[in-house]
């Protein structure tokens, strides 16, 4: 039996990149906040977050083209910080790929191993390895401008790759390709990275992209780590509403704990009602200010009160957003909460009674929903 | 034209045409019709005449005038040319000023356009401003303007005998060192511009790749930054190169009589000797100097973009 990969687990394990309460001001702002992060080797790790959080920051001081205001990087045992970017053992793909437009294919691929001064018999073999790998062995003699934007994707990431770095880093690698291609090469990238075994530290804002490749997410928000987990985790059990917000859709409602039993909580949250039930390792006193995060398709829509379900709350339906295999239904509940509930469409549209301004009934299971305090 | 009625590609097909024609119109009138009269005084005699030369196109005498006149034209001035060594040691010699010339602009102007190009953007402007800010003045006050400052008693003298470093003053002024001066000053504009212009559209990140895959800051520089500028290096050295070759104004103000430059010689001839046919002559021979070089420049470019 092969145990799941998961080195963050192990507290015996040594991380490959090892960052030690790292700050980075620029003038007075702040982009990134004392922040501390391991990452270990083999991983896809993550990181995402909304445009101006810091991500790039991080991703240029691992890569060595800005130097951390505090704090310590570690790559092993060694220091990062004095290293030049040209010294490190880190290599990167750049979001608009900076390929040089004067050299070919091969060539931009061989340039850093030139550099390296490695010997030329080999440099042809490493150039013809990765090309095959990323299939770009036919587009050997073109220039860049002669490349689609996929092909071009796959030459920086060829450059980058066939230095054989210790870490890689790919800034929004996939953010210039169209919706078919970018799902397509994240299996490409998922694939490369298991044949090869490098570590891959990718800086994203999309939340699928990220959630498809990665072993783990760190989410930055403002320069800190919100939080960072397993794609399952982060989408099961955030730990905050900016993480249950930024991950995938979510309903939030606000309210206050009651009383705690069985496990979970209670939670006021329409005055009169019953309160809703939450199960919770770790129940907060009652009277705490706090947030139940519920995921869309864990909430179940009904014309008549369900009868066995832990929460059911009755709304009008505001509106319904039709994805073809799914719809989500928009419902207002009596305090002008808005409650969001996925159905799969098995059944076609016109057979479906459920539609605008229909009095309905959301319900979802105690252990549904998430109970968050900020 | 069949088709031309109502048709809107053909139609639009005509308005390109014209507009493609026009240029080419352009041409035809103000450069290849004057360019055919030189070229057929070039092939003329000199004459006690107005104008000074002989035969003059005359269509009153039908058939027989025009035949004579084409058996009066002969190559008789580009003979002379060939012969007397003074002609072909001027055109060597403005080769040699304006190649050296050009040399000197490409350092100092590829300089002055790299920090251009790494200064703050918002800095930029005013300093593009400044470069072009010689031309707001004419260019013959502003050459006037150095012998003032290279003669022997001239600014450059007293500032250096003033501090010091020389105690006898420098002989500059009608010299070939002027030339060059006055050369390079005059047309480093025109090498900064087109330089500026290619490094700075330039991805900065190709230099961040360049130090990501293991370059020197050097190695960045000769390996990504200057190949990419080559086409405004090239630019630069043929907006220098080609008028310093026919320049005339910067050595009949600054040059002395050890400088010899084409450009001066057909202005010896043209209006000193008045012989019109041979300072015709001597400028055909120029402009073809001149378009050879680029017409394999330009071949090599057309032969680069089909090869890519």
């Amino acid at each position: 039996m092969t145990l799941p990969f998961a080195p963050w687990a192990d507290p015996a394990a040594k991380p490959l990149i090892d960052l030690r309460n790292v700050t980075k001001r620029f003038g007075a702002f702040e982009a990134v906040k004392n922040l501390s992060l391991t990452i270990f080797e083999r991983e896809f790790f993550a990181i995402l977050g909304p445009s101006g959080c810091g991500k790039t920051t991080l991703m240029r001081m691992l890569a060595g083209f800005e130097t951390p205001s505090e704090g310590e990087i570690l790559l092993g045992e060694q220091d990062l910080v004095p290293i030049p970017p040209a010294k490190r053992p880190v290599n990167m793909m750049f979001q608009s790929y900076a390929l040089f437009p004067h050299l070919n294919v091969e060539k931009n691929i061989a340039f850093g191993l030139k550099r390296e001064g490695v010997a030329k018999g080999e440099i042809a073999d490493r150039v013809t390895d990765i090309m095959r790998l990323v299939q770009l062995t036919d587009f050997a003699r073109r220039k860049p401008d002669q490349l689609s934007g996929g092909q071009r994707q796959r030459v920086a990431l060829a450059r980058a790759l066939v230095k054989r770095p210790r870490l890689l880093l790919l800034d929004e690698p996939l953010g210039a390709l169209d919706k078919k291609l970018r799902q397509e090469t994240q299996f490409e990238l998922m694939n490369i990275q298991e044949t090869l075994g490098t570590t891959f530290v990718i800086v994203t804002h999309d939340q699928e992209e990220a959630m498809t490749v990665s072993s783990r997410i760190a989410v930055m928000r403002a320069g800190e780590l919100a939080q960072v987990a397993t794609p399952t985790d982060l989408y099961e059990h955030p730990d905050s509403r900016f993480v249950a917000d930024f991950i995938g859709e979510v309903t939030v409602l606000e309210g206050r704990v009651t009383n705690a039993s069985r496990g979970g909580v209670g939670l006021a949250f329409i005055e009169g009602a019953t309160d809703l039930r939450v199960i919770t390792d770790d129940a907060p006193p009652a009277g705490t200010e706090a947030w139940l995060a519920l995921r869309p398709e864990k909430v179940s829509i009904a014309r008549a009160r369900p009868d066995e379900a832990d929460n059911a709350l009755p709304g009008k339906v505001l509106d319904i957003a039709y994805l073809g295999n799914i719809s989500t239904y928009h419902v207002e509940l009596a305090n002008g909460a808005v409650v969001k509930a996925q159905e799969s469409n098995r059944q076609r549209a016109d057979r479906r009674g459920i539609t605008w301004e229909d009095d309905v009934w959301v319900s979802w299971e105690e252990d549904a929903g998430v109970l968050l305090l900020t | 034209m069949p088709g031309a009625v109502g048709a809107t590609p053909m139609n639009r097909t005509l308005g390109q045409r014209i507009l493609v024609t026009l240029p080419y119109l352009w041409l035809l009138v103000l450069f290849f019709a004057p360019f055919l009269i030189v070229l057929k005084i070039s092939f003329s005699d000199l004459a006690v005449s107005r104008p000074p030369y002989t035969p003059q196109f005359d269509l009153s005498g039908g058939w027989a005038g025009i035949r004579d006149f084409f058996a009066e034209l002969d190559f008789e001035n580009y003979t002379f040319l060939a012969e007397d060594s003074l002609y072909i040691n001027a055109y060597l010699s403005s080769l040699k000023i304006a190649a050296v010339s050009t040399v000197i602009t490409l350092l100092i102007g590829y300089a002055i356009a790299y920090a251009l190009a790494r200064t703050p953007r918002r800095w930029r402007p005013t300093l593009v401003m400044l470069v072009i800010l010689p031309f707001w003045t004419s260019f013959l006050i502003r050459v006037y303007a150095w012998i003032g400052i290279l003669k022997t008693e001239g600014l450059l003298n007293q500032a250096l005998l003033s501090i010091g470093l020389i105690s006898e003053p420098l002989h500059i002024m009608n010299t070939t060192t002027a030339v060059y001066i006055g050369i390079v000053y005059s047309y480093l504009p025109f090498m900064i511009l087109p330089i500026y212009a290619t490094l700075e559209k330039m991805d900065e990140s190709l230099l961040e790749a360049a130090a990501d895959l293991g370059s020197s800051r050097l190695a960045a520089f000769c390996l990504v930054t200057l190949p990419l500028s080559l086409p405004g290096v090239i630019a630069g050295c043929f907006l220098v190169f080609i008028p310093a070759i026919g320049e005339f104004v910067i050595p009949d103000l600054l040059g002395g009589s050890e400088t010899l430059m084409i450009g001066k010689t057909l202005w010896v001839e043209f209006f000193n000797n008045r012989d019109w046919p041979l300072a015709s002559a001597v400028a055909t021979l120029l402009l073809l100097l001149l378009i050879v070089p680029i017409v394999l420049f330009q071949r090599q470019q057309m032969k680069q973009e089909i090869g890519g």
